[in-house]
C-alpha cells in the first residue's frame, strides 16, 4: 500500500511541474492563438536566474521574485522584438518565430549563465516528510501549491477581470476587439509578460527537485505542451488536470508496468484522448466559420 | 582603405615567407565543443589549448613549436568526418586527437588508416579499440571496465544481488548493456533493471520497486548529468540503506554539489583526479594529477573534469611519442606511440601494445566513497 502512495506522490509532484508549464502555454494561446514554443526557456530562465542569485548569496525570498521578474522581462522583449514586428503574419509564422526565439534564448543562456547543471536548497529544507509509509519532499508541496495558485489566479483573471476578458476577446477576434475599444497590443503584451512569469515561477519552484541547465527547456516544454493538449488547449483547468494526469500515468507505469514504457504510456493516453475528444478533456470545441 | 589592404598584403606575405623558417608541428583535433556532448568536448578543448600554450612556452617539442588546430564537430559523425579530412588534407597535421563521442570517432577512424596518420580518440566505447586498428588509439577506460570495477567491489563486500537503475541517454544505455554483459562473469546477479529519462525529475517509483525486489543487496546507477543526482536524492528521500553505486560518469565535485548530503556513503569508480591530495607519495599518477589540476584551475578558475583528463593524457602520450620518435613522420610517431610503456597519466598508467590500443587495466579505476562531503579512497 505504501508503494502505491509513493507512486501517487511522485506522480503528483512531477504532474504539478508539468501543469505549471502547461498553464504558461494556456495564457499566450488564449491571447493570440500562438503556441509559444519558447515556454520551456522561460522555465529555465527562472531556474537559472534564481540559482545564480542564490549562488551569489542573495536570500531566496529576494532571489525568487527577481527571477520571476527576469522571466517576465524576457517575455515582454520576446513579444516586442519578435512577435509584434511580425504584424499580421499568419499564425504558423508566429509559432515558428517562437521556435526561433527558443533556440536563441538557449544560446543566450549558455553565454549569460553557463553550461553547468544547477540547483539550490528547497525553500523549506530538504528533509523528507513521512506520510503513511511513503515520503514527500517539502519542496513538492511548494510546487503543488504553486501550480494550484497559478491555476486559481488564471481562472479568476481570465474570467473575472477586465484585462483578462480583454485578452480573451483579443484572441477570439482581434479586429472586433479593437473596434469595441480594447487595446489589443496591451492585451498581447500582458499575456506574454504573465505567461513568461508563470513559466519562470515554475522554474523557480521546480529547480530544487528537478535541477536546471540551459538546455532542459525543450523537454520541459514538450511535457508541458503534452499536458496542454491532453487537458484542452486554452483551458486553465485542462492544463492543471492534464499535467497531473500525465505525471500520474508516468509514475504508475514506472511503478507497476515498466519504467521503459513510462513515456510511451503517457503519449498513448494523449493519442487516445485526442482521437476521441480532439479538443482535449476540458477544451472548448473550436469552431471555424468561413 | 588602400593602406590597410597593402598592410594586410605585406603581413600575409611576411607570414607566408616566415612559415618555413619556424618549423611547426601541427596537431589536429575534432571535438564536440558545443551540442549534446559539450560536457565532454568543452573541457577537452580547454585542456588541449592550455597544454599547447604551456608546451610552446617551454620551447615546444625538440625545439619545434606546436600548432593546434581544433574543429567543433558538435558530436555529429558527418561533421567529424569532414573535419578529419580537412585536418589531414588541408591542415597537414601529423596526428589527430579527438572524437569526444564514439559516433564521431568511428566515423573518422577509417580515414586514418587510409592516410596513415595516428589518431587518439577520447571516447569510451570498446568498439574503438576492439578489434585493434593500426592507427587508432584511445585514452579513456571503457564503461565495461567501470562495471567490472563496481562488481568487483560488490563481491568483495560479500554481496551479489544487484539492482540497476540506468539513464536512457547514450552514456547510461551503453553502460547498462555492458553491466548486463559482464555481470555473470563478475559473479553478480542482476535482479532488477529499471530506467529513467535523462531529464526526469523523480525516480522514486523505480527505486521503490528496486528496494522491494526479493534479496536485493546493492543498487548501481549508470548515468550521466542530472539524472544520477536526482536518483541519489530520491534514494535518500526514501531512506534506503542498500549499498549504492554511481558510475564514473558523475565523478566530479559538481555532482557532490547537486546531490548534497544525500550522496554520503555512496561509492563510484573514478580516476585519481578527484583525490589529488590523498594519493600516496610514490603513486606514479600523483605528479600528473596535481600538475593538471593546478594548471587548469589557474587558467580557467574551475576544477578539471574526468573528460578533460582524457585529453590531457592523449596530448602527453602524443608529445611523448613525437619526442621519442625524434621525427614528425606520422608513421614513425605511430610506432613510437604503440611502444609507449608505463606512461603515467591522470586517467591511468598507459602501456600500449600492438594488441592493446587503450593500454589501461582495471587498476586505472579507483573505488571512491563519499564521506563528510568529500571523496575518500576505499581501501582494497
Amino acid at each position: 500500500m505504501s508503494e502505491l502512495l509513493q507512486f501517487l506522490i511522485s506522480g503528483i509532484t512531477v504532474g504539478a511541474i508539468y501543469a505549471a508549464i502547461a498553464l504558461g502555454f494556456t495564457l499566450i494561446y488564449n491571447a493570440s492563438g500562438v503556441v509559444n514554443f519558447a515556454q520551456g526557456e522561460f522555465v529555465v530562465i527562472g531556474g537559472m536566474t534564481a540559482a545564480a542569485l542564490i549562488g551569489a548569496g542573495v536570500p531566496v525570498w529576494i532571489a525568487a521574485p527577481l527571477a520571476v521578474i527576469a522571466g517576465m522581462l524576457v517575455g515582454v522583449l520576446l513579444y516586442r522584438l519578435a512577435i509584434r514586428p511580425a504584424g499580421q503574419a499568419p499564425l504558423v509564422s508566429l509559432i515558428i518565430i517562437t521556435i526561433g526565439a527558443s533556440i536563441f534564448l538557449r544560446g543566450a543562456m549558455q553565454a549569460v549563465f553557463d553550461k553547468q547543471i544547477h540547483r539550490y536548497d528547497g525553500f523549506s529544507g530538504d528533509a523528507p516528510l513521512r506520510v503513511g509509509g511513503a515520503t514527500i519532499l517539502p519542496q513538492s508541496l511548494w510546487i503543488i501549491g504553486g501550480s494550484v495558485a497559478v491555476f486559481a489566479f488564471l481562472a479568476w483573471f481570465l474570467n473575472r477581470t477586465r484585462a483578462g476578458r480583454g485578452i480573451r476577446a483579443t484572441a477570439s477576434n482581434r479586429m472586433a476587439a479593437a473596434l469595441v475599444g480594447i487595446n489589443t497590443g496591451r492585451a498581447m503584451n500582458l499575456s506574454f509578460a504573465l505567461s513568461a512569469a508563470i513559466g519562470a515561477l515554475a522554474g523557480v519552484l521546480a529547480t530544487p527537485v528537478t535541477f536546471t541547465s540551459y538546455d532542459v527547456g525543450v523537454l520541459m516544454a514538450l511535457k508541458g505542451f503534452s499536458a496542454t493538449m491532453l487537458g484542452g488547449v486554452g483551458s486553465p483547468l485542462g492544463a492543471l488536470a492534464g499535467g497531473l494526469l500525465i505525471g500520474l500515468i508516468e509514475a504508475l507505469t514506472a511503478g507497476y508496468i515498466s519504467s521503459d514504457y513510462k513515456d510511451a504510456s503517457a503519449f498513448i493516453v494523449i493519442l487516445l484522448v485526442l482521437f476521441l475528444r480532439p479538443q482535449g478533456l476540458f477544451g472548448a470545441r473550436i469552431m471555424e466559420r468561413v | 582603405m588602400r593602406r590597410q589592404a597593402v598592410a594586410a598584403g605585406v603581413s600575409a606575405l611576411a607570414i607566408l615567407t616566415a612559415a618555413p623558417a619556424i618549423a611547426e608541428i601541427r596537431i589536429g583535433a575534432s571535438l564536440a565543443i558545443t551540442g549534446p556532448a559539450a560536457f565532454l568536448g568543452d573541457p577537452e578543448a580547454k585542456t588541449l589549448e592550455m597544454l599547447v600554450e604551456e608546451l610552446n612556452a617551454n620551447g615546444g617539442i625538440n625545439g619545434e613549436e606546436v600548432e593546434l588546430i581544433v574543429y567543433d564537430d558538435g558530436a555529429d559523425p558527418n561533421k567529424a568526418r569532414t573535419f578529419a579530412t580537412r585536418l589531414i588534407e588541408e591542415d597537414e597535421v601529423v596526428a589527430v586527437i579527438g572524437g569526444s563521442s564514439t559516433g564521431a570517432t568511428m566515423a573518422m577512424a577509417p580515414l586514418f588508416a587510409d592516410y596513415e596518420i595516428p589518431f587518439i580518440s577520447l571516447a569510451g566505447a570498446v568498439v574503438i579499440v576492439d578489434p585493434v586498428q593500426e592507427f587508432v588509439f584511445k585514452t579513456p577506460h571503457t564503461d565495461r571496465m567501470a562495471c567490472e570495477k563496481i562488481f568487483a567491489d560488490i563481491t568483495a563486500r560479500g554481496l551479489s544481488k544487484v539492482g540497476l537503475i540506468s539513464g536512457t541517454d547514450g552514456f547510461g544505455a551503453s553502460m547498462r548493456e555492458q553491466c548486463l554483459d559482464v555481470a555473470e562473469a563478475s559473479g553478480v546477479e542482476i535482479v532488477a533493471d529499471e530506467s529513467y529519462g535523462a531529464t526526469d525529475s523523480d525516480m522514486t517509483p523505480q527505486l521503490t520497486n528496486i528496494a522491494a525486489t526479493d534479496g536485493i543487496e546493492a543498487i548501481v546507477n549508470p548515468g550521466f548529468g542530472q539524472g544520477p543526482a536526482v536518483v541519489t536524492r530520491n534514494y535518500a528521500q526514501l531512506g534506503l540503506e542498500l549499498p549504492f553505486y554511481q558510475s564514473h560518469g558523475v565523478a566530479s565535485d559538481a555532482f557532490l554539489d547537486l546531490a548534497g548530503e544525500a550522496a554520503e556513503g555512496l561509492r563510484l569508480p573514478a580516476t585519481p583526479l578527484l583525490i589529488p591530495d590523498q594519493l600516496a607519495e610514490d603513486d606514479p599518477q600523483r605528479q600528473p594529477v596535481q600538475d593538471y589540476i593546478a594548471a587548469y584551475e589557474e587558467k580557467y578558475g574551475e576544477k578539471p573534469s574526468t573528460f578533460g583528463g582524457y585529453a590531457y593524457d592523449a596530448f602527453h602520450l602524443l608529445v611523448d611519442a613525437i619526442e621519442r620518435a625524434g621525427s614528425t613522420d606520422p608513421v614513425e610517431i605511430r610506432d613510437a606511440l604503440e611502444a609507449t610503456e608505463g606512461h603515467a597519466g591522470v586517467t591511468g598508467v598507459y602501456s600500449f601494445t600492438p594488441e592493446d590500443h587503450m593500454g589501461l587495466d582495471l587498476s586505472a579505476f579507483r573505488i571512491l566513497k563519499v564521506a563528510d562531503g568529500g571523496w575518500k579512497p576505499v581501501e582494497e
